[in-house]
């Protein structure tokens, strides 16, 4: 872990030339050292092969390998790098080697009626997911969960892309569209869909039966649906911690460590940190100092490359639109509050993405990065640039964890 | 979030008495209601999104425009805002699923479908936002909780911004 001891030392001496600076600058976080309950995880641009073919590094993602097995077996399983860690999703995808991911050994098809089940993943930017539904055992560090549902992304053998699955925009199914060997979806709830997709009328895009003769929308019961393997863990499944120590700048990588449970060992206690428990939807509300109104549907997401918000003060790039490029780093505070009556300030800056891009092309760590969420001001995306100096808690909805109802998020 | 709508009438049409005998018609022809134009169409193309999602509709008449609220039962909520010229000029969703936006956004879907392939893009997950002659869409949130709007521009009824439309 050589690397590792190198980043934390890097982020040492930023904070301490930093600390004068404000009242809300985070003290120093404690990385978990690896061990049963912990993965390391790296912010390293994405899987080699990618960052060869884009030309440049996935930026501001966060990676940890995983092993996935057919059920029951030692032997039928690989062992795959590169996965993304995704607090704003639930459930694991995972990239077929027939498009270029790791996934190679065979695992058994998920049916329902005696046709196999496919999944469509839409995402908020109209990029999406397809293929089937199958079961694989998971192990991440000492933690194993058996028999989960999982979305094989990418497998060409597999029934065409449904309509009504194409949003229109990019199909992500290939490892230079995807940026990564699979994602790991650990956010608070345990299913990808829930209730909404076991009654009712089944949703477009989401789960389709496929005969021979065409997938058509279908309901899924809980227990089938693609699950947060985290929940399926027999121990550790109250939730994670995201730990990734402060970088000094854009930089090449920053190791840090996913930790299972909480309140479960003794290097998952909650400590001090500040609960925020979610609406419904996994919201919580943030308002920005300068700007008027309260953003009621925020959300931490580990798998956003930046943080999303309006703001009228800050001008937008030329080259990267989707960025803000202010003249010169602004700094602003926002206050993270929810249900709970609990609230919290942020302070945080925001740098020129085009400058820093052409400045540091290859780098994948990029601090500071933001961009208009589009929203009309209803929403703060805090992407993974806020976790960079902070242990980040998600609990999962269902479960026990100390600091009160779940789901929730803290830090 | 409904604060702009406080000055309106409010009244729903009943779902049993009108909707439902469109929905068993559809089903009794056993082939797929037809996908009529929705962003930019009329009146009537909002019926047939309606059927399309399976959605209770809701109307809400205001001075320079009416909101047709559709509520499908997997819980995502899309509305169709329609000029005084009964033109959809705007349509928003929310809600824990991406509506079908081939049937929401009609005739505008190949425009929108080819701007967000060919936009400039890092790898990773941003919000979208595309503004391409005269159609805006955008779009944010996470898995089980969504939200966006399209509009077009040059079809906005005057005093109406699009900060309205959500």
């Amino acid at each position: 872990m050589h690397r590792f001891s190198t980043v934390v030392l890097l982020g040492t001496l930023t904070l301490a030339i930093g600390c004068g600076g404000g009242s809300n600058t985070p003290a120093m976080n404690k990385i978990a050292t690896p061990t049963q309950n912990v993965q390391a995880i790296t912010v390293d641009g994405g899987p080699p092969a990618f960052v060869t073919a884009n030309g440049a590094p996935y930026v501001d993602g966060a990676f940890v390998t995983i092993t996935v097995c057919a059920p029951g077996s030692t032997t039928s399983c690989n062992t795959i790098d590169h996965i993304l860690v995704d607090t704003g999703s639930y459930g694991l995808r995972v990239l077929s080697s027939l498009s270029g991911g790791e996934l190679a050994v065979t695992l058994p098809a998920t049916s329902i009626s005696g046709t196999p089940l496919g999944e469509c993943v839409q995402f908020a930017d109209t990029s999406f997911l397809w293929g089937p539904v199958e079961t694989a055992d998971i192990k991440i560090a000492g933690e194993q969960a058996s028999s989960v549902p999982v979305n094989v992304v990418g497998d060409t053998t597999f029934a065409t892309v449904p309509s009504s699955c194409n949003t229109g925009g990019p199909d992500d199914d290939t490892l230079n569209t995807l940026g990564a060997n699979g994602i790991l979806g650990l956010g608070p709830f345990p299913q990808d869909c829930g209730p909404g997709c076991a009654s009712g009328i089944p949703p477009s895009g989401m789960y389709y039966q496929c005969p021979t003769s065409g997938c058509v929308p279908s309901l899924v019961s809980v227990p089938l649906q693609v699950q947060n393997p985290i929940s399926l863990f027999a121990a550790d499944n109250n939730g994670v911690i995201v730990e990734l120590p402060t970088p000094s700048g854009p930089q090449a990588t920053l190791s840090g460590s996913l930790v299972f449970g909480i309140g479960t060992q003794s290097n998952n206690a909650l400590g001090g940190a500040t609960v925020l428990t979610l609406d419904s939807n996994g919201n919580f509300t943030t308002t920005v100092s300068g700007i008027s109104g309260a953003m009621s549907q925020s959300f931490i997401d580990s798998g956003s490359n930046a943080l999303f918000f309006d703001d009228n003060n800050l001008a937008s790039c030329q080259t990267n639109t989707f960025f803000y490029c202010p003249l010169t780093p602004a700094s602003l505070t926002a206050t993270n509050s929810s249900s709970n009556g609990a609230s919290t300030n942020v302070s945080f800056s925001v740098a020129n993405a085009d400058s820093i891009f052409n400045s540091f092309p290859n780098d994948a760590v990029i601090p500071g990065l933001a961009g208009p969420s589009n929203t009309g001001g209803a929403s703060f995306d805090w992407g993974l640039p806020f976790f960079y100096g902070r242990n980040v808690f998600t609990s999962i909805a269902g479960t026990t964890a100390p600091g009160g109802q779940t789901p929730y998020w803290a830090y | 979030m409904h604060c702009e709508f406080k000055h309106m009438k409010v009244f729903k049409v009943r779902f049993l008495q009108i909707l439902l005998p469109l929905l068993i018609t559809a089903g009794l022809m056993s082939v797929p209601f037809p996908a009529l134009a929705a962003l930019g169409g009329d009146v009537a193309s909002v019926q047939a999104d309606q059927a399309h999602m399976k959605a209770a509709l809701q109307i809400q008449t205001g001075q320079a425009y009416t909101v047709h609220e559709l509520h499908q039962t997997s819980g995502t909520v899309v509305k169709e805002f329609i000029s005084p010229a009964g033109k959809v000029f705007a349509v928003s969703w929310s809600g824990p699923f991406m509506p079908d936006l081939r049937q929401l956004f009609g005739t505008y879907f190949e425009q929108f479908s080819q701007a967000a392939q060919t936009r400039v893009r890092r790898p990773g997950r941003v919000p979208l936002n595309i503004q391409q002659n005269g159609l805006v869409v955008q779009s944010g949130g996470h898995m089980r909780a969504f939200f966006g709007k399209a509009y077009l521009t040059d079809q906005l009824p005057q005093t109406v911004g699009p900060e309205m439309i959500r």
